[in-house]
């Protein structure tokens, strides 16, 4: 069982029922549980929508999209039905704060689900958990079962004679079906191969029907935005940017966990006070600050709030909040290559740019990092990156290049110790051996 | 199919109990190709691997073709073709678990198993494989056996757990591939 | 959609909004490259080559997705685009084996060209390349995986082009790969539209790979020799010692009404023309009773000499003549004149294939009301009835399927047993086997889903197959034309089998019907024609059974083989002089006295009429020495009885006499060579005896229904024809419909001379083969 971890300047908002039984339906409701969806029952969905935009919540699954915005985008007459799907797929390389959220709080998905139903007019929700969660999967049928038996769901929840369905789901190992629409395409049997857009989901998506797409945080976070209020949500965090966020910091770090921040928080403070500093009193060497996908910062770039604006001018991205904390016994050129060689396992091979791309400068580092490098591997290496990105069909092939580029860009000296046969700095036994079967 | 593959008519390639779960798997969503996934992982989890048999049923039970199914099971990483051991480890090798010595742990496995990326051990128990984030990457470094999670590993943790699994594979049966042997193929988690 | 103006690389352009940029661009002749992108298949916006930069957008957008909206405005080549083109096909070629000088494409490779054209010339590199051993899936396909670049065109072909889903993608990443049905072999219809639309030499096909350079081929453009549907067909031919032999064959200009469309038989059944069984001199039985080779001069005055006569002694009643269902229209036209005019019979039929003479029939006096396979291609709503377009019209179910998915078209299906393309169908109509003749009552009654639906189309295409006949096309017409809502959108179409059995219907091969379906009896502008004889003749099975009984003096046989069709006993035609033309010693050219080797439509020129009426220009391909087209043979045959050759074939000036063949070389038969002799002697080149153009105004002007745009005929496309026009007059008897015996050939058949093609048989073979092993499953 995951470790939870806890820290004073935390503001526990999503993550307030962890640890408190709350998977239990009865503990739930003792908890506040389902208040808010009875409240949204009483409003309009203009309300439930105009709350959200207020909110400034935005997306946690990586993007940072509005919710309300997005929510809003659903055409109000279609001739299809209309569909939420809660992306519970969280397999971005340093993530892993959904993970907690299914295990201890799995009715607030529930819940955030049905509210967003009622926001756009759906009377289905999907909860796609990636394969590897099959014991968050369980936790979260049971209450899923434990709310139909309730009448939260089913043909008319909480009397109200409103009908919602939950119904969940599981992938089988594919990191590329986190993309919302590859996801759709998995949730509909199929290769998670994403789809051409426009037409965005919230106008053609799961089924041909419009589909809200959000992250399990975000959906989690739904019914506190109501409980609190919208003005109090936003209140919590910065401009644009509203309330906290699970910040998953693990690496080289003294107390690594799962840890709820208001949004804006400095990011060095999180490292060295709440996540308790560098492990073993070494020295920090970078920071990787929104999951493997997020160009790398420097030690002295880190001194930052931690929102999307933010970390978007420091030249990164807020991404999915997954903190990797890299210290300075670690080279860089490996740590490059493992997450280049997760890219290429896990490119869809859709488009060429990213599928061929990946694959090369995988097969680039490998050589490059056991020794076997030529000076204009590196050159060669930042070329391919800068080539591949805005290329590619999808996103993938971006969050290959641009830490690429970036590990290059910061790193060039490192990357040059490694040549003419010069051994790794921080040789460690066992060279990376991920093959793909 | 393959030659020496017992008939299906005479053999059912699933369990009634699994059988009846994906009679109502196939109506659960609003299209029935959306069972396709969950239905190959439990197939998978039953029989051990996505045989040919395996394929064939799913599509027939879904109205697909073979090939489409196969498209389909050969995109997904936790699918396979091929039997692995009864315990199948994974290690995270992934950033986070890379920095807290998932590396190490993944060769202290090897050692004790004595048997490399990809093995399978003789007596078909375990089987071990290096795998990308499992999500578990503030409790690094983290492994799954089957669909367990054991986190914030070290080397020295890795023969109790083995030693855990190897109980359970007494237990439970002769120890005899899961594989191999259908009949002995309820997993833990099953 | 309202056209719409926007600008690309500075030129304003107009296009119905909605447009997709890549088409809107080429249609204004600005190329941007694709891989991936193919007309008429699903968007992938895969291969990222057909990037551009549009206005305000921040990234390159990708013009195989981008609709066209007004004001926008787009620039598609600069060094920026470049860069992206060249990068991608620098990431391509790092795998991609450089094989060129012995890949098939090479020459015809559209990565070679993007790479020519972005110049990605440097490998950046270290790595060694996958290798990957060449798969063979079929006798017909080839996958050589390296050199695949997954643009994912045949897969999506072969799924929604053919309906076939044959082809899949496995794996992820760099490892996908595409896979067969079957695990390691095709099961599927073999079309060979996947190695057809395949940009690199992925795909290779069975019969063409390694023969040649495609540089070395000249490409030839005529009309299909195997089915009713006549797809047009670029024959790649290369010269040999003896001619000109065909190696390769598609539709290279994706011209005619098939674009990019041919089956396993125009692609792969080619290969009869090289038969080993080919028949290349003439045969004359000897005195022991023996077919032995002779000189064409010989042969020629042995038949010449026998039919004079015969027909001198005892009229030309005593004789009989059977024509083809594969020999141009101008053959056609010329062996039932030929028959009338000189050997003074109408004992004249061919192997019917369909009830044409009724269909023509049931619309005299309704013209336009014949729809052409052009039609098919846009109808709103088709109205199939007793046919298996699948197997026996591929073309048709192409065209039938392609119009569902593009344009939404509404198919209705009446079938007595269930047919494929009833996946593209709205309703469908079980009827029993003989239960056609019911279809009108059961329309009328508007119970059934089908009826419904079918009663409430405004404009309906109804093509039927030749279950159909008689009484049953006259009922089926008559309801079409008194039809609500619009009788006045209707048309209809006959299917019958094999490439001109329409054109032998068309131009008379019938002992009761001239050309255009005019009654002997009522000649009308026929009545030019010399010594005409008046009353009907007789049907071939008429004639079998007058030669049965010893009264039949000569039979000529021209590309038929009515002995395989009707088990005829041997001896049975031992008192009747028979001649046939033919490619092959068939079973009737074994029972000969005289057989003529005859060139196949790919060596000779014409044209055809295919099974809706659409004419189309045949042009010589190949060339074998000995054999010669139906059409000389004719002209020399009449010229060899003594007979007014200028009567028979108006050619040149008034008062000069042509050559007549000696003149030429060996490879002889060909009136483009002869044309230059014509011309040096100061004669009309287009006007030879053996030009079957000479023929042309003739046709024209007495066939009715033939008076076609010629231009556009000459030019290479489909013209449609109508033998049902005003000029028409009724047929009043109907020869009966017992005659008629489909072929219902498969999609590896192709009657008698489809047993000549070795790769047609290989396919076949294999294709039962997977049929077996599913069985087994
Ligand atoms: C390659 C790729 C992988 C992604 N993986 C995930 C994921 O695992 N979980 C997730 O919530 N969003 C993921 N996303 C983001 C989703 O596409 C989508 O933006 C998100 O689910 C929307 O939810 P949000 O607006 O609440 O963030 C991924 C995006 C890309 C391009
Ligand atoms: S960038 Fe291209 S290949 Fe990569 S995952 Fe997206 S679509 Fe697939
Ligand atoms: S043609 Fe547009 S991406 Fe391939």
């Amino acid at each position: 069982m995951p470790r939870l971890v806890s820290h004073p300047d935390e503001v526990k908002i999503v993550s307030r029922r962890f640890g408190m039984g709350a998977e239990k339906i009865d503990r739930y409701l003792e908890l506040g549980g389902y208040e808010a969806v009875m409240k949204c029952l009483a409003q309009d969905s203009d309300w439930i929508i105009n709350e959200m935009k207020a909110s400034n919540l935005r997306g946690r699954g990586g993007a940072g999209f509005s919710a309300g915005m997005k929510w809003s985008f659903v055409p109000r007459q279609s001739a299809k039905p209309k569909y939420i799907l809660v992306n519970g797929d969280e397999s971005e390389p340093g993530t892993c704060k959904d993970h907690l959220i299914f295990l201890h709080d799995p009715h607030s998905v529930i819940e955030g689900t049905i509210i967003a139903g009622l926001a756009v007019g759906a009377k289905m929700g999907f909860i796609y958990l990636r394969g590897e969660y099959r014991y968050l999967l369980e936790i979260t049928e049971r209450a899923v079962a434990d709310a139909y038996q309730r009448g939260f769901l089913g043909k008319n929840i909480f009397g109200s004679g409103k009908e919602f369905e939950i119904i969940t789901q599981t992938g089988a190992g594919a990191y590329e079906v986190g993309e919302e629409s590859a996801l759709m395409e998995s949730l509909e049997g199929k290769r998670g191969v994403p789809r051409i857009k426009p037409p965005f989901p919230a106008v053609v998506g799961l089924y041909g029907g419009p589909t809200v797409i959000n992250n399990a945080e975000t959906i989690a976070t739904v019914p506190h935005v109501i409980n609190m209020g919208a003005a109090a949500y936003a209140a919590v965090g910065t401009p644009r940017n509203g309330g906290t966020r699970l910040f998953s910091i693990s690496g080289h770090v003294e107390r690594p966990g799962v840890y709820e921040l208001p949004m804006g928080y400095n990011l060095k403070k999180m490292i060295y006070e709440v996540a308790g500093g560098i492990r073993g009193g070494r020295n920090l060497k970078a920071v990787v600050p929104g999951g493997s996908s997020t160009p790398v910062l420097l030690p002295q770039e880190i001194d930052i709030g931690m929102d999307f604006d933010q970390v978007g001018k420091a030249g990164s991205m807020l991404g999915s909040g997954g903190v990797v904390v890299i210290d300075d016994q670690t080279c860089i050129v490996e740590f490059a290559l493992r997450t280049i060689s997760f890219y290429a396992h896990e490119s869809c091979g859709w488009c060429i740019p990213c599928r061929e791309g990946t694959d090369w400068l995988k097969k680039s580092l490998t050589r490059f990092h056991a020794g076997f490098g030529a000076p204009s591997d590196i050159d060669n290496m930042q070329y391919l990156a800068e080539n591949m990105l805005g290329r590619t069909f999808c996103p993938l092939g971006d969050a290959a290049a641009m830490p690429t580029i970036a590990f290059i860009k910061k790193f060039r000296k490192e990357f040059e110790d490694h040549l003419n046969g010069k051994p790794c700095p921080f040789a460690r036994e066992g060279v990376l051996q991920l093959t793909v079967v | 199919m393959s030659p020496n593959h017992p008939n299906p008519e005479s053999i059912p390639v699933f369990s009634p109990q699994l059988a009846a779960r994906f009679d109502a798997l196939v109506q659960k969503y609003p299209v029935k190709r959306s069972a396709l996934i969950p239905m190959l992982l439990y197939a998978q989890d039953e029989v051990g691997y996505l045989s040919d048999a395996v394929v064939a049923e799913v599509a027939r039970r879904i109205g697909i073709t073979e090939l489409e199914v196969r498209n389909v099971a050969t995109y997904y990483s936790m699918l396979r073709f091929r039997p692995a051991g009864q315990f199948n480890i994974q290690v995270c090798t992934n950033i986070s678990c890379l920095l807290r010595g998932a590396y190490e742990v993944y060769e202290r496995f090897q050692e004790e198993l004595g048997v490399g990326p990809h093995g399978v051990t003789p007596d078909g128990v375990f089987s071990l494989e290096e795998v990308e984030c499992v999500g578990a990457c503030c409790w690094a470094p983290a492994v799954q056996v089957n669909y367990d999670f054991h986190d914030e590993l070290k080397p020295d943790l890795v023969p109790g757990i083995l030693s855990g699994y190897r109980g359970k594979a007494k237990a439970g049966n002769n120890g005899a591939s899961s594989l191999e042997k259908k009949a002995n193929s309820k997993e833990p988690h099953a | 959609m309202p056209d719409v103006t926007f600008t690309v690389d500075g030129k304003k352009l107009t296009a119905p909004a909605g447009t997709l940029l890549i088409d809107a661009c080429r249609k204004a002749g600005i190329e941007i490259p694709a891989f991936c992108y193919y007309p008429g298949l699903s968007l992938q916006a895969a291969c990222r080559m057909c990037v551009v930069r549009q206005e305000k957008v921040p990234k390159l957008q990708t013009a195989c997705t981008t609709t066209v909206a007004e004001g926008q405005v787009f620039v598609t080549e600069s060094p920026e685009i470049a860069q992206a083109r060249k990068a991608t096909i620098e990431l391509l070629l790092g795998n991609h084996p450089l094989d060129c000088p012995v890949c098939d494409a090479g020459g015809e490779c559209e990565l070679q060209d993007m790479n020519f054209k972005y110049g990605a010339g440097e490998s950046l590199y270290a790595e060694a390349k996958h290798h990957r051993d060449e798969q063979q899936w079929s006798p017909a396909v080839f996958y050589d995986r390296p050199r695949c670049i997954l643009c994912y065109r045949c897969t999506r072909m072969c799924g929604e082009g053919m309906d076939v889903w044959a082809l899949g993608v496995n794996n992820r990443g760099a490892d996908s790969v595409i896979v067969p049905n079957d695990g390691q072999q095709l099961d599927c219809e073999q079309c060979g539209m996947c190695i057809d639309v395949c940009p690199v030499g992925a795909l290779t096909s069975g019969s063409y790979r390694y023969k040649t350079r495609p540089w070395e081929m000249n490409h030839v453009s005529t009309v299909c020799t195997h089915c009713a549907d006549g797809c047009k067909v670029t024959l790649g031919v290369r010269s040999t010692t003896d001619g000109a032999e065909i190696i390769r064959a598609d539709n290279r200009d994706k011209s005619g009404i098939n674009g990019d469309f041919l089956c396993a038989k125009g692609r792969f059944g080619f290969d009869f023309v090289e038969s080993a069984d080919r028949l290349t001199k003439p045969l004359v039985r000897n005195s022991a009773g023996k077919l032995e080779p002779a000189t064409w001069e010989h042969a020629l005055s042995v038949a010449a000499k026998k039919l004079k006569e015969i027909r001198d002694s005892r009229g030309g009643a005593a004789i009989g003549v059977i024509g083809s269902n594969r020999t141009t229209n101008e053959e056609n036209y010329l062996l039932q004149k030929f028959s009338r005019t000189v050997l003074a019979t109408n004992n004249i039929d061919h192997e019917r294939t369909t009830d044409y003479a009724s269909f023509a029939r049931a619309l005299a006096g309704h013209p336009g009301k014949t729809a052409s396979l052009r039609d098919i291609a846009s109808a709103c709503a088709i109205l199939l009835v007793g046919t298996n377009p699948t197997d026996e019209h591929p073309l048709l179910a192409w065209l039938l399927r392609t119009d569902v998915r593009l344009n939404r078209a509404r198919l209705y299906i009446a079938n007595h047993a269930p047919i494929k393309l009833e996946r593209q169908a709205r309703a469908m109509q079980g009827l029993p086997p003989n239960g056609y003749k019911d279809l009108t009552t059961i329309l009328d009654r508007g119970e059934t889903d089908l009826a419904k639906a079918v009663k409430a189309e405004e404009s309906l295409i109804v093509i039927f197959g030749s279950e159909i006949r008689g009484t049953a096309i006259h009922n089926l017409v008559t309801w079409g034309l008194n039809r609500g809502p619009n009788p006045d959108s209707v048309r209809f179409a006959c299917l019958g089998d094999h490439s001109n059995s329409r054109g032998a219907a068309d131009m008379g091969l019938f002992p009761d019907l001239l050309p255009g379906y005019v009654p002997i009896t009522e000649p009308g502008a026929f009545v030019e024609y010399a010594d005409l004889p008046p009353a009907a003749g007789k049907t071939l099975s008429q004639m079998l059974d007058v030669a049965t009984a010893g009264e039949l003096g000569a039979l000529l046989v021209v590309g038929a083989n009515p002995v395989s069709r009707a088990p005829l006993n041997p001896a049975a035609l031992k008192n009747t002089f028979l001649i046939v033309q033919d490619l092959f010693l068939t079973e009737t050219a074994t029972l000969a006295e005289v057989v003529l080797p005859a060139a196949s439509l790919y060596e000779k020129s014409g044209t055809v009429t295919n099974t809706f009426g659409d004419v189309q220009i045949v042009r010589k391909a190949a060339d074998r020495a000995g054999v010669k087209p139906d059409f000389e043979i004719l002209v020399r045959l009449a010229e060899a009885m003594g007979g007014p050759i200028k009567g028979l074939v108006p050619f040149g000036r008034a008062g000069t006499t042509a050559d007549l063949g000696q003149s030429r070389g060996a490879q002889s038969g060909e009136a483009d060579r002869h044309a230059v002799w014509l011309e040096a002697n100061g004669l009309e080149p287009r006007l030879s005896p053996f030009d079957p153009f000479a023929l042309f105004d003739e046709i024209e002007r007495l066939v009715p229904g033939y008076a076609i745009d010629r231009i556009n005929l000459i030019a290479g496309n489909d013209v449609h024809s109508e033998p049902a026009s005003p000029g028409l007059v009724p047929v009043t008897a109907l020869a009966g419909e017992d005659f008629i015996v489909p072929a219902h050939d498969t999609l590896f058949t192709s009657g008698t001379l489809g047993r000549y093609s070795a790769a047609l048989k290989q396919l076949e073979e294999h294709q039962a083969k997977e049929l077996a092993k599913s069985a087994a499953d």
